[in-house]
């Protein structure tokens, strides 16, 4: 369904939420954020900022990792989803493409794909046709079908990944690191096929990315985190000319580029001014 | 032909089906050492189990009636009627998947991403708890199971064998009902687990927990699957090691047998479990008929542990063992 009014949907909303590893690591401390329906979200940041915490808490893997939300609410359409069944989660419609792609090793390309379907209770003619689809945008992996999942290439691990998730016809993709690993040029093939997936299918993303120059190419949105906070937010636009981000993120300065060396201290002595 | 071949052959022939009887059981390992990487200590122990309670429910005999005697002074012992086996393999079949269920919802549930020993030591617990309900539900005694299938010489083997080479083969017909029985469980097991939604959730599981997980896949269900099928497998082992010898409480140490085995054939390959017992069994006759002679008897005890230790040294992941994928 389309939405016409100017001023878009909240999908997903996640009020202020807190995430304990172990009951005692605080890796979330308190993290907002609206993810518009029909939009590409990105979330930024470097290594342990908790970007795949966010993700994980919000398709509740976390608990397979001996994490929890202590604190805070996630509203999947206005539904509390905390605590919900990860299968649950899947049938209403969110599903996660895990860092690091995770795909089944010893099962066939098209048998990793058909394992995506398997919430689905449509009959196989509906998945024939959904796998038919995946196949259209992916069609490396057709060619692939029936090699073993563990012989594929970075690039085919990650399509493959992405191609299961969207045999559960979900409304929204949580993406983590798409582009880990991967050579730039894939990277961009990558991003291409999710923006033609959100644009063509209506499927909402809320990705997670180091890869900031790319990631905020494609987003409508972006949040920035660091230490298990969201310290900046705006639209992708707007972050992409943002002095700090450039400096920061994009490594560019009116001075030129700079050694990442003088970035960390410089991102250093802005945390204490903070 | 010469005599000593002849003899040889017959052995082999023996060990083969032997080697069934071992297949089974280590069939059951396999495939909750796929489905969870939990070497379960107490398939054996279900085997007997089950075996256990389909005589009970065959003889009509009461369960925990020596419980229920000693606590009310009462002479209960059977209800008096036999369950045809036709309907008693099924009534052991869903206890065996109600044992699933409780196994998964009071020890699996509660050790989700422990360490593989930690489960591991869970499966000992569930091993000695599961002989011992088995004593006071069915009570301790050997107990003869007979489920309709054949026995004794098959007089087939002997006449064909003795037209061909003037020498007839004994076989046991139980022992050829075992082979094909098996063979039609494992043509099951692997159209179930390549061909269907659950089979390939089943194997998606084998291969990665949290990427199951991610697609909607309920690990709970899977397990309880996996445990209901190696239940019923067990069933399976039960029976044939039943009908062979009774069914008495060492039934319980053929997990032991099963070890070498599964060494052999690899943890994780359903066709590594049965060629891995076929070999033994085969080996353990053959080694036992031209060593005999020259190292006295008794090498059937410790056959096939040596042989596992080779497979060690050599090749640890075994003969069928999934090969760990690594990309360059």
């Amino acid at each position: 369904m389309l939405d016409a009014s100017p001023t878009q949907t909240t999908l997903l909303e996640v009020n202020n939420i807190e995430v304990l590893y172990n009951h005692v690591i605080l890796a979330l401390k308190g993290v907002s954020l609206d993810v518009p329906k029909g939009g590409i979200t990105a979330i930024l940041g470097g290594n342990g900022a908790g970007k795949s915490t966010t993700l994980k808490a919000i398709s509740n893997l976390i608990h397979s990792e001996r994490g929890e939300v202590t604190k805070g609410s996630i509203l999947y359409e206005g539904r509390n989803v905390v605590g919900l069944d990860p299968a649950e989660l899947v049938k209403s419609g969110v599903v996660q493409v895990m860092e690091g792609r995770h795909c089944f090793e010893h099962l066939t390309v098209e048998e990793n794909l058909l394992t995506g379907a398997y919430t689905r209770t449509d009959g196989r003619g509906a998945v024939a046709a959904e796998l038919e689809l995946v196949y259209e945008y992916f069609p490396r992996l057709k060619e692939r079908r029936k090699s073993q999942a563990g012989y594929t290439s970075g690039g085919e691990q990650q399509m493959t990944a992405i191609g299961r998730a969207l045999m559960s016809r979900p409304s929204m993709i949580l993406l983590d690191e798409p582009s880990m690993g991967l050579a730039p040029q894939l990277v961009e093939q990558i991003f291409e096929i999710v923006a033609r997936l959100n644009r063509e299918q209506g499927v909402t993303f809320l990705l997670a990315e180091q890869n900031t120059n790319v990631a905020l190419r494609y987003a409508t949105t972006g949040f920035i985190m660091e230490n298990g906070r969201i310290v900046m937010e705006g639209k992708a636009q707007d972050l992409r000319e943002n002095p700090d981000v450039k400096e920061f993120y994009l490594g560019m300065s009116d001075k030129g580029r700079k050694s990442f060396r003088d970035v960390r201290s410089y991102r250093r002595r802005k945390r204490w001014l903070a | 032909m010469p005599d000593t071949l002849l003899f040889a052959l017959e052995a082999s022939l023996n060990g083969l089906t032997a080697g069934v009887m071992y297949a089974l059981v280590a069939l059951g390992f396999v495939l909750i050492f796929k489905a969870s990487g939990i070497f379960n200590f107490a398939q054996g122990v279900m085997a007997l189990f089950a075996a256990l309670t389909l005589v009970g429910f065959q003889s009509g005999q009461i369960p925990f009636s020596h419980l229920i005697n000693a606590m009310f002074g009462t002479r209960l012992h059977h209800f008096g009627w036999n369950m045809p086996t036709m309907l008693a393999i099924p009534a052991t079949v869903l206890v065996m998947i109600a044992l699933a269920i409780l196994v998964e919802r009071f020890i699996l549930k509660h050790l989700v991403n422990q360490e593989p020993i930690i489960l591991f030591m869970a499966t000992i617990g569930l091993a000695y708890f599961l002989e011992g309900v088995g004593d006071i539900m069915w009570g301790a005694e050997v107990k003869a199971l007979d489920v309709g299938l054949p026995k004794g010489m098959s007089s087939a083997v002997d006449e064909a064998t003795f037209n061909w080479f003037g020498y007839g083969f004994y076989i046991d017909r139980l022992e050829i009902w075992a082979a094909g029985i098996a063979a039609v469980l494992v043509a099951v097991l692997t159209v179930f687990s390549q061909y269907t939604k659950q089979g390939r959730a089943l194997r998606a599981v084998a291969d990665d927990h949290q990427a199951a997980l991610s697609v909607g896949i309920s690990l709970r269900f899977i397990w309880v699957l996996t445990w209901s099928i190696a239940g019923i497998v067990a069933l399976v082992a039960g029976i044939m090691w039943g009908s062979k010898s009774g069914v008495q409480f060492s039934l319980s140490l053929i997990a032991l047998k099963a070890l070498p085995v599964l060494i052999l054939g690899g943890f994780t390959s359903i066709p590594g479990a049965i060629v891995g017992g076929l070999i033994i069994g085969v080996g353990e006759k053959l080694f036992d008929f031209f060593m005999n002679p020259i190292i006295g008897g008794a090498t059937e005890n410790w056959f096939a542990y040596m042989l596992a230790l080779v497979f060690l040294l050599f090749r640890p992941q075994g003969l069928f063992g999934e090969r760990i994928i690594e990309r360059v």
